[in-house]
């Protein structure tokens, strides 16, 4: 009975909704809708104009997903504000939703491919991945994934021809999983303290408070700020939602969240736990002062999906992230394992 | 209106208790559609693979409780993963109360099939093999079943893994049984994991055939009782192809039963021959680490009533070859590393035991090697465990 009443509630909702408002129902209710227009959360979707209550953000410091172009949005409903959190994602209320559109300049123009949509619904965090149709009109739902051939140029000016990969329902949990629960990973205050974003939500009443000694994190491509600050960015933006000791990669016990502190959780001279051909010749995850040494770098370095660390979305080296945790294990001083 | 909600209400009070079969037959699209079955099936449900070849370009996944996943047979129903692009992993299953049963995953690039706090999950008559023979470029591990509470595997055949064929890890109460491991760098493998009983098992033609492992730095640690009775640990004769970085590398090839640093394990009424090394090595971790809570010894090993064939034969430890010269040629069936001394408390009947007297992580050169009668002590007191029923059932 209750789907249906959902069903029903969907349907009031589609017929009744504002005009170029959020479809607040495609958010809460329990179904998947079809086509990501259901959901209202752009006023143009064709050229991706938001409807009210979206706020558009980046991170400083991003996810590297083949060097694709990322728009992404918060959304929330009238009234609603996010809670601030020092150390965890905002703490968004149910209604909520996280929109991030993936794609790639062809012609001068970001052409969407791909949008994942994150629900922040009775029951928990919902993902759903929509593709958008060959007009760029519209997306349609694609809950088992999908693999799009992709041609790019990258920032150093090489070319790529490559199979893109939308990732499925489970693939999304895989990476937004956090002790069983699907989590938020980008909206940390410490990425999105920068240009001024934080201020912005807190003026637009969408944040709930904002102290004055919000953590920030650094660039990973700023060449002023401390390299170890940079490389552990990266690592962290990259790899600590599978690896920390509630994510999907806590068997390994190799933790590359920022917050961390034993030296072997964070790598050094730590043994690979099931790393199987993952670790190549190598003995330790960072050896200090010998990159070619790091299993870390060479699964960075390997598009081979046996090896390729992050294990989904990547089909491309992201060379500027090999080169800075290259210099960065570099910089280490070198020693010897202890016993 | 009024009555269609009345029956619309009723049907869907009633569908919950209705166990659904999905069906995914073989054919174009089997990516999409095999996948979307997962991702619809409900706690309850079957998704029935049909027979035939399912050509997969990217990992599967299931996260609904209580599914069970049945093919037509482990040579009808084919998951082949040649063509895969992505994922770490054939299929990977993240949820509890799974059955995996009757079919085969072919050629992944990563591991065959992953479970991850899967608590209760089944195995049952599922093959997983890379098809081109041992090397190293096969999959690391063929069923890997990791971070879980309960976990049977019965009937299960795993080929070619370059790492190891059963690898369980980091659980508790684990059953492996009935099943064949074959030309994988390590058979079966139990690492850092609590309650086990390896019973009934083939483990022929890899380096080493069961391995019983407690490794340092990971975020659980071996609890023993691993019980490792009435297998036929034969001919494990396959080179090591590990790729170097793996700890199975060090596995010497010709290594039947391997104890390293675990406690309380059992190794009883086995059947090994053709083990190259030695039917059975007891050893202890022996690289430096830096876990301050780890105990690099094994503890209470009994190694009691095996049938001992032809062994020792061609030693592939270092120092082995020179070992086995001043021997009379080969080596005796049980190897112990010797390090720990008194506080191993190796016993059992089991023997000759070539005994090395090494030092913690001490180089071979400095072993002091005899040969010792094992004390046949009693057992320490065993901890046993029982699978919950509805496993059982599901694996008849």
């Amino acid at each position: 009975m209750k789907a249906l009443l959902g069903a029903v509630a969907l349907f009031a909702a589609a017929l009744i909704g504002r005009p170029g408002g959020v479809n607040d129902a495609a958010i809460t209710g329990e179904g998947y809708p079809a086509r990501l227009s259901e959901f209202g959360f752009f006023t143009d979707l064709a050229a991706r104009m938001p409807a009210q209550g979206l706020f558009r953000y980046d991170l400083d410091t991003p996810l590297f997903s083949d060097y694709a172009a990322k728009e992404r949005y918060i959304y929330l409903p009238a009234g609603a504000r996010a809670k601030y959190d020092p150390d965890g994602p905002l703490d968004l209320p149910v209604g909520a939703a996280l929109v991030k559109t993936f794609g790639y300049p062809v012609d001068g123009r970001f052409k969407p491919l791909e949008t994942r949509v994150l629900l922040h619904r009775a029951g928990g965090w919902v993902p759903i991945p929509y593709v958008w149709n060959a007009e760029g009109s519209d997306a349609d739902i694609r809950r088992a994934g999908t693999r799009i051939p992709v041609a790019f140029v990258d920032p150093s000016g090489e070319r790529h021809a490559i199979s893109y990969a939308v990732p499925n329902q489970n693939q999304c949990k895989d990476c937004h999983g956090l002790a069983g629960r699907v989590t938020p990973i980008g909206i940390k205050a410490h990425y999105l303290n920068h240009g001024g974003q934080l201020e912005k939500m807190l003026a637009a009443g969408m944040l709930d408070r904002l102290p004055p000694d919000a953590p920030r994190v650094a660039r990973w491509d700023d060449q002023a700020a401390p390299l170890d600050a940079r490389a552990r960015a990266w690592l962290e933006i990259n790899c600590a939602h599978c690896h920390n000791p509630r994510g999907a990669a806590s068997n390994s016990g190799l933790f590359l969240d920022l917050a961390r502190t034993d030296p072997e959780q964070r790598g050094l001279f730590k043994r690979p736990t099931a790393a199987g051909r993952g670790a190549g010749t190598r003995d330790f995850d960072i050896v200090p002062g010998v990159p070619d040494a790091s299993i870390l770098l060479y699964r960075m370095e390997s598009t081979d999906p046996g090896i390729a660390m992050p294990e989904l979305g990547r089909a491309t080296v992201h060379k500027e992230g090999v080169a800075l945790v290259r210099q960065w294990i570099e910089s280490m001083p070198k020693s010897a394992p202890g016993r | 209106m009024l009555r269609f909600c009345a029956l619309a209400a009723v049907l869907l009070a009633a569908t919950p208790a209705l166990a659904r079969d999905i069906v995914v037959e073989a054919g174009p699209n089997a990516q999409e559609r095999l996948q979307s079955a997962l991702l619809d099936a409900r706690p309850g449900d079957t998704v029935r693979i049909g027979a035939g070849r399912f050509e997969l370009t990217d990992g599967l996944s299931l996260d609904v409780n209580g599914v069970t996943v049945r093919g037509a047979g482990t040579e009808r129903t084919v998951l082949s993963f040649k063509g895969q692009l992505g994922a770490g992993e054939g299929l990977l299953v993240t949820s509890d109360d799974v059955v995996l049963r009757d079919f085969a995953v072919e050629d992944s690039k990563g591991d065959g099939i992953k479970s991850k706090g899967a608590d209760r999950i089944v195995y049952k008559n599922v093959r997983v093999e890379w098809t081109g023979g041992p090397k190293a470029t096969n999959g690391a591990y063929g069923v890997y079943p990791v971070e879980s509470e309960d976990v049977l595997i019965d009937g299960v055949t795993v080929k070619g893994a370059s790492d190891a064929g059963i690898y369980v890890g980091q659980s508790n109460r684990i059953v492996v049984r009935n099943s064949t491991a074959m030309y994988n760098v390590a058979g079966i493998e139990i690492e850092n994991s609590g309650l086990a009983e390896v019973t009934g098992n083939l483990a022929a033609h890899n380096t080493g055939g069961i391995l019983v492992f407690d490794l340092p730095a990971l975020p659980k640690r071996g609890a023993g009782y691993v019980l490792v009775k009435g297998n036929r640990v034969v001919d494990n004769d396959t080179p090591n192809f590990a790729p170097p970085g793996n700890t199975v590398a060090t596995v010497p090839t010709g290594t039947g039963v391997l104890v390293m640093a675990e406690n309380d394990v059992s190794v009883t009424g086995n059947e090994l021959s053709g083990n190259g090394t030695a039917n059975i090595m007891v050893v202890a971790y022996r690289q430096p680490f830096e876990d301050k809570g780890y105990d690099p010894y094994p503890r209470n090993i009994r190694l009691a009533g095996n049938k001992h064939g032809r062994t020792g034969f061609a030693p592939a430890m270092p120092g082995g070859k020179e070992l086995a010269a001043a021997l009379g040629g080969t080596l005796p069936p049980v190897f112990w590393d010797g390090t720990g001394g008194d506080k191993v408390r190796l016993v059992g009947d089991d023997g000759p035991v070539l005994a090395l007297g090494l030092a913690l992580g001490a180089g071979i050169e400095t072993a002091k090697p005899q040969l010792i009668k094992l004390d046949n002590a009693a057992p320490s007191p065993w901890r046993t465990f029982k699978l919950p029923a509805a496993m059982e059932a599901a694996a008849k």
